[in-house]
């Protein structure tokens, strides 16, 4: 055995190497991404290993491999979810045969996502089972569990953690290389893997027939909890549970109820705790799933108990909890003295620091040099998702739509049938380009629109931690493969012009943008510089005395790297990597490279 | 013992490293330690935070606001916007150089960190200042100040670690190249905090 003190996504992935999994694909999303970095990390070549190109070839890839019988690991965060439910939905009709869990995380706030939306819903929707772990310990034991609950019910199975499970630490005891779980190998069969209407249907009566009774099972599972006494019971789930718990520590005057499987809802184990109490306070985030499950349970079995949760007003109804609204609100439930509170109301305004690009990232220059060279014509700027929906912020403010992945190719090309006019850009980052921008591109060829599309190729997935994808050359299991050509693929589309500049040739950069301006139909430029977080600096900027403080480069381009002092312009050396892009637009000629002048 | 300790800034200012080193120490003793970190978008130039939880007596990965024993703050205003989190009593040790966001240099408001400062001295009782420029300055980046401010905390005797722990940590995690250096920051660290006496 080995311990050691890891994040809950590590714990996760250590879980599912331990209960066998033979192949294990995701695609990368905050909070979501380190669990398949941390196979990497400990697998010694017995297990398959990918970051799909998004997450519904995930998906697909760990059906095949469970109809063989081999079990199988995909992760993703939430709105992913949304990539994979068309497999997803068809294969809980199927079912899978080695056990199969899909970990969805859910980032409740939202603090890095696009929607608040509740795995648990999604499950209950396709009719899956889903386990929700409230801490780094519980996860790493129940994915364990959820792999053997979906080989006995024959269903593919949802692990959703939540952003503070997923990024808490803790210390984890685990075995040291475990093996992957034998499998048959694909039995043909096509009675039971090819879906059929006639299929569905049987599948679909098995399924509603058989939910039940997993909810019954639920009842007995040993990680679903009651504790307490009393005519009061708080239910909550995940890591409100812990928040919950927090507050009550020992007490034992109320029933603490943890719901570790919101569906099928443990309905039996629920029964026996409603059936004593007067009152009861659902504690959850996002969706009051597990209210709206108590409130029909009651009114089944006419039960005289008061349901108190975010329908009822005692629960914010979006944003994440936490341990002091877990105190907030329970303690007005339990009829508890709210604890003196430091008066802080006359706290100084403080300054607001909303997320910005690095110091030299190279979108910067490329979303600068579009700006430049569109100046005076009307333009549209549609964003997408990655690092790059920083171009929103002012003083760039080159962002006007930003919707979901993939979503600004095909924004863009509504807003061109609306206005012909004005020119439609296209942002799409490369490893977005690989997930979902490619169908788009398609469309805008065939359908004959006119736009521009720019490719901020900084050769890795930024946002999420700097993961390969395929135009990198790299993959999860550790080889060099040949790199999938973004230029080739577009060239293949039939894209007439594609231009491929450095962002940091502001010139040429400016001259490219107006080129593809003044032409007609689908054109493409490839902004090509990699990202600096992954690049050595090439140096530090240095502002000479011809400086006359008109502070173009703060009001034009908003590097953090450029700052006041004293009243005067200068340089945060800490931050500037030599990037240049300032020097390039100052009009004093101020601005050069540490040393030149 | 139970400890709670908050780690508070901007992001990039290496408050992640700070908060690991605090937790294997920690752990060498014996002791169980929970923490959780801030990941994603706000590395991006936000605000940042991590919480330690040292002790079997934690069950949320957040502290409750009122709880903290200590809050390492590395900008000023980052310990502003957490001081809910100290409980009476408790020790801030704050930098006292502003990280001025991109915001501030288009619409000046003239933020320089002082009135924070002051703030602080005004709310609690216990605050240890430190310019991390001046303190940084013989390592010739203010990089090193999350080890920097860490020595200032085990120094005050608040966190309960033994320093040799906190070293050794120090040598597992940190790359060779920057060995040296880390150490010579958490050692004069360790004196600033050693001299403060609450």
């Amino acid at each position: 055995m080995r311990k050691e003190y890891v994040m809950g996504n590590s714990a996760i992935a250590l879980g599912a190497m331990t209960a066998g999994i033979s192949l294990a694909a995701g695609y990368p999303g905050t909070p979501s991404s380190e669990i398949i970095e941390t196979i990497a990390k400990h697998n010694n070549g017995q297990i398959h290993l990918e970051w799909s190109v998004n997450e519904k070839s995930a998906l697909e890839v760990a059906a095949g491999a469970s109809y063989a019988g081999a079990r199988t690991l995909v992760t993703m965060k939430q709105v992913g979810l949304n990539v994979a439910s068309d497999p997803l939905m068809s294969l809980a009709y199927v079912g899978v045969k080695g056990g199969m869990v899909i970990v969805s995380a859910d980032d409740p706030g939202p603090i890095s996502s696009q929607t608040e939306q509740d795995t648990r819903m999604f499950a209950e929707f396709a009719r899956i089972p889903v386990f929700d772990p409230s801490s780094p310990e519980e996860a790493y034991l129940m994915i364990q569990d959820a792999f053997d609950y979906s080989e006995k019910y024959h269903t593919p199975v949802l692990f959703r953690p939540t952003t503070r499970v997923c990024h808490a630490y803790a210390s984890i005891e685990w075995e040291e290389n475990p093996q992957p779980k034998e499998y048959e190998g694909f039995v043909k069969d096509s009675k039971k893997w090819v879906i059929f209407p006639k299929l569905s249907f049987a599948n679909h009566e098995m399924i509603e027939k058989r939910n039940p009774k997993i909810g019954d099972d639920f009842s007995e599972y040993e990680k679903n909890t009651v504790t307490g006494n009393g005519s009061k019971a708080i239910f909550a789930s995940g890591v409100s549970y812990a928040y919950a718990k927090e507050y009550i520590k020992d007490r034992n005057d109320v029933i603490l109820c943890k719901i570790s499987t919101p569906y099928p809802f443990p309905e039996k184990l629920t029964l026996s705790v409603l059936e004593k109490c007067d009152e009861v306070l659902c504690f959850e985030e996002l969706s009051p799933y597990i209210e709206t499950q108590l409130q029909r349970i009651a009114g089944v079995h006419h039960l005289p108990v008061n349901i108190l949760g975010k329908t009822t007003g005692n629960g914010r109804p979006s944003g994440e909890n936490s341990a002091d609204y877990a105190a907030e609100i329970i303690g007005k439930f339990l009829g508890d003295k709210p604890k003196d509170k430091a008066n802080l109301s006359d706290m100084p305004a403080l300054p607001v620091r909303p997320p910005v690009l690095c110091a030299g990232c190279p979108h910067r220059a490329s979303f600068y040099a579009v700006k430049k060279a569109m100046s005076g014509r009307k333009a549209y700027f549609c964003g997408d998702i990655g690092c790059y929906t920083l171009g929103n912020a002012m003083p760039l403010d080159m962002t006007d739509t930003c919707l979901c992945m993939g979503a600004g190719i095909t924004v863009t090309q509504g807003l061109h049938w609306t206005d012909d006019n004005a020119v439609s850009f296209a942002f799409v980052g490369d490893s977005t380009f690989f997930a979902s921008g490619m169908t788009g591109i398609v469309n805008a060829v065939y359908n004959e629109a006119d736009m521009i599309l720019c490719v901020l190729d900084n050769s890795t997935t930024a946002m999420t931690g700097h993961q390969p994808h395929p135009g990198t050359g790299r993959n999860m299991m550790g080889d060099i493969i040949q790199k999938v050509d973004i230029i080739k693929i577009l060239e293949g589309i039939g894209l007439k012009k594609i231009i491929t500049v450095n962002p940091f040739d502001l010139e040429q950069a400016v001259a490219a943008v107006k080129e593809c301006a003044d032409t007609k139909g689908v054109k493409a430029i490839i902004f090509k510089a990699p990202c600096i977080a992954i690049t050595k600096p090439k140096g530090k900027m240095e502002i000479s005395d011809k400086c006359v403080n008109c502070k173009k480069c703060i009001k034009e381009i908003g590097c953090p790297a450029i700052i006041i002092r004293e009243d005067k312009v200068a340089i945060d050396k800490t931050l500037c990597t030599g990037c240049g892009l300032c020097a390039e637009i100052c009009p004093a000629n101020a601005i050069g490279g540490e040393g030149n002048e | 013992m139970n400890k709670d300790i908050i780690l508070c800034g901007v992001g990039g200012q290496g408050t992640v490293l700070a908060s690991k080193l605090i937790a294997s120490a920690a752990m060498k003793d014996g002791q169980t330690v929970h923490s959780a970190e801030t990941i994603g978008m706000a590395q991006r130039g936000g605000s940042v935070i991590s919480h330690v939880r040292i002790g079997d007596k934690a069950y949320s990965p957040l502290i409750p606001n009122g709880s903290a024993d200590i809050i390492l703050a590395f900008e000023p205003a980052e310990a502003v916007r957490n001081l809910a989190y100290l409980k009476a009593g408790g020790l801030v040790i704050v930098n006292s150089v502003p990280v001025k966001p991109v915001t501030e240099s288009l619409n000046d408001t003239g933020y320089d960190g002082k009135e924070m400062i002051e703030y602080l001295k005004t709310k609690c009782r216990n605050v240890i200042v430190v310019n991390a420029e001046e303190l940084c300055r013989e390592f010739g980046s203010s990089k090193f100040f999350n080890v920097a401010i860490l020595g200032v905390a085990v120094g005050s005797g608040k966190t309960g670690l033994s320093p040799e722990n906190v070293l050794s940590e120090i040598e597992n995690r940190v790359p060779e190249k920057f060995r040296e250096l880390n150490i010579r920051a958490f050692l004069k660290g360790e004196q600033i905090g050693a001299n403060y006496d609450a």
